[in-house]
């Protein structure tokens, strides 16, 4: 008998048996969906929070000397000079010096970060501006007192993004604001909107500290990178002698550290989403169960008439599979469904890959084989004569 | 050609054993309309499961055409019940979520015949037991008679040479019941084997030739005149 038959057959009898059936699909349509929502969750956050690294630069590489057991720091101008050096692999640096300060323009005033580098910031960090300038290598020199604000501190500060060429007093020294920061969130507080830019040796002098314990530096290439991070090492490791005054990290090392945490929570929660997956499979096996015992004269009958073992065995297996297939259908529908629904409401971006569409149908025809194959095996083991004896 | 030689077979009920059949031997000819006779628990259910290859017996041997079918596995007794036996049923044991058609298509089915061939065969079957027009209908849109001449169809239908009718008149009124009774002769005129079990002696007397059974034994084999 060919298995176009037992699926003949098989279709037919989950048709005849609709509530029923319905019913026991339920669990592989949660199960399956539930995979998919959870895991295309986390990939589109994934997703997100890559792209925001890869944003800020692959090829960037971050230097913070913590100042343990030394009290030597590195000058700016000693940074620079290694860059110099190093022209091969390295691109630029930004020093970069934050603190907390209090913005004011006319009764307005908000209290904001700022932020203190160099014209190379433009590109190692990725931060242009939308209107204006960037401050330029002679503000720098000159110590200007020039200032690039954020949307969020613009809205706060003048009530509109049209704030070029306006004063402002930073802690009650008055800055020109020569340029808006390109907007890189939604102008919210706290966000990369709410920042005011100045040049570092504006900085120093504000914030009354002349140390510099922060450096961003940009590799030549993506392929420069380990070899720029070994001649930072190697530079550092000179001035201070001992490692733990510093600390060197860079983008990839951290996008790597990212992927490896959601790898683990999209096993974590695909997995939990697996088990209920286990569960609607127990429950195929039940139902099969039940079904067997109803169809026992069935059975009895199709043996009496010359079905082989093999033949009753694959009716009733493919009956599961087919069960937990069609369930797996709908489930990857229902899934798409769901996950379109929460992106929509949470707006974390929920992306439902082809592997884990392939990877949870795949799972629940296996459920369907293995919990179908106990039941199935019942059936076609029984004896025909008994079997036509039962009423 | 069937050939039983010394047929015993034993169900243990607790600590008793009983002898359903008891040292059976029974010959019966290729065209030959056998009835076998006797009161219930006389064995001839049994009897019957074992010519029909449902049933293994506890000792002796089962020539079928020459094969020795004591000696066969699982597989090969199904394809005997689906290509040399063809079951009528007291009950008449149709499918009842499939249609006529279907129900007589099945043992086709298990012959692995192609959709096209078997839904002709089964078609030219129904259409021999007078019931082309209903071929569509479920078992329970039809009589009791209907029911069991769809049953004699798919008995059919594989073109066995030989029919076993387990009691296929019991559950029919008398009129549909000679209606049966007619279709089984001239099946038998057509050159079929024919071995009935009843308990009814006018069923037995339209057969050729009448076994009687009591306690696992044959205790008469006559013909009829």
């Amino acid at each position: 008998m060919k298995w176009v038959e037992s699926l003949r057959m098989a279709l037919k009898s989950i048709g005849s048996n609709k509530g029923r059936a319905s019913l026991t699909m339920l669990g592989i349509i949660i199960g399956v969906s539930a995979v998919i929502v959870m895991v295309s969750l986390v990939q589109g956050s994934t997703n997100q929070v890559t792209a925001e690294l890869e944003a800020m630069g692959t090829n960037m590489i971050s230097v913070t000397v913590l100042g343990r057991g030394s009290n030597r720091t590195i000058e700016v101008n000693e940074m620079l000079e290694f860059a110099m050096d190093n022209s091969d692999k390295i691109e630029s640096v930004s020093p970069f010096i934050s603190s907390k300060a209090t913005a004011k323009s006319g009764s307005n005033n908000i209290s904001t970060t700022i932020q203190g580098t160099n014209e190379a910031f433009k590109t190692v960090r990725n931060t242009d501006v939308h209107q204006g300038r960037f401050f330029n290598a002679l503000d720098i020199e000159r110590r200007q007192k020039v200032a690039l604000i954020g949307s969020y501190v613009s809205q706060e500060l003048f009530g509109t993004l049209n704030s070029v060429g306006q004063e402002i007093k930073i802690n009650g020294e008055i800055f020109q604001v020569i340029g808006l920061i390109e907007i890189k969130s939604n102008s919210s507080q706290g966000s990369e909107d709410d920042r005011i830019i100045i040049p570092y040796t504006t900085a120093q002098r504000l914030t009354r500290n002349a140390n510099v314990n922060t450096y961003f530096i940009q590799a030549k290439t993506s392929e420069t990178v380990d070899s720029a991070m070994t001649a930072v090492e190697k530079f550092l490791v000179g001035i201070f002698s001992d490692t733990n005054s510093y600390r060197i990290t860079n983008q990839a090392d951290l996008l790597d550290q990212v992927s490896e945490i959601t790898g683990t929570l999209t096993m974590m929660l695909g997995g939990i989403a697996g088990i209920s997956l286990l569960v609607g499979g127990i429950g195929i096996m039940n139902i099969m169960l039940v079904s067997v015992t109803e169809r026992t004269k069935e059975i009895g009958i199709r043996k009496a008439i010359g079905a082989k073992r093999s033949n009753i065995l694959q009716q009733f297996l493919i009956e599961a599979v087919a069960v937990s297939c069609i369930g797996g259908i709908i489930g990857i529908l229902f899934g798409f469904l769901l996950s379109s629904v929460i992106e929509s409401i949470t707006q974390i971006p929920a992306i439902p890959s082809m592997s884990i569409v392939l990877i949870s149908f795949s799972f629940s025809a296996f459920v369907g084989v293995f919990f179908g194959w106990y039941p199935a095996n019942k059936a076609s083991k029984l004896n025909p004569i008994q079997a036509l004896r039962v009423e | 050609m069937i050939k039983i030689e010394d047929m015993y077979k034993i169900y243990k009920m607790g600590s008793t054993n009983v002898y359903a059949l008891n040292g059976i031997d029974i010959c019966i000819e290729p065209k030959e309309f056998v009835a076998i006779v006797g009161q219930s628990g006389s064995g001839k259910s049994t009897l019957m499961n074992m010519i029909g290859c449902l049933d293994k017996p506890t000792s002796g041997e089962y020539y079928l055409d020459g094969n020795r079918v004591t000696k066969m596995k699982e597989n090969e007794l199904a394809d005997i019940r689906n290509n040399k036996v063809g079951f009528i049923f007291q009950s008449f044991n149709l499918l009842s979520k499939l249609s006529a058609l279907e129900n007589v298509e099945l043992p086709l089915v298990y012959k692995g015949i192609g959709r096209k061939e078997r839904y002709k065969m089964a078609h030219k079957a129904l259409e021999r037991v007078g019931l082309g027009d209903r071929v569509n209908h479920k078992p329970t849109e039809l009589s009791g008679g209907q029911q069991q001449r769809v049953a004699i169809a798919r008995a059919l239908s594989s073109r066995p040479p030989m029919i076993l009718a387990d009691e296929p008149t019991g559950a029919l009124d008398s009129k549909s019941g000679q209606e049966i009774m007619k279709m089984i002769k001239e099946l038998n005129d057509e050159g079929k084997t024919i071995v009935l079990i009843t308990h009814e002696h006018h069923i037995a007397n339209q057969a050729k030739r009448i076994i009687q059974l009591q306690d696992g034994k044959v205790v008469e084999d006559s013909e009829v005149v």
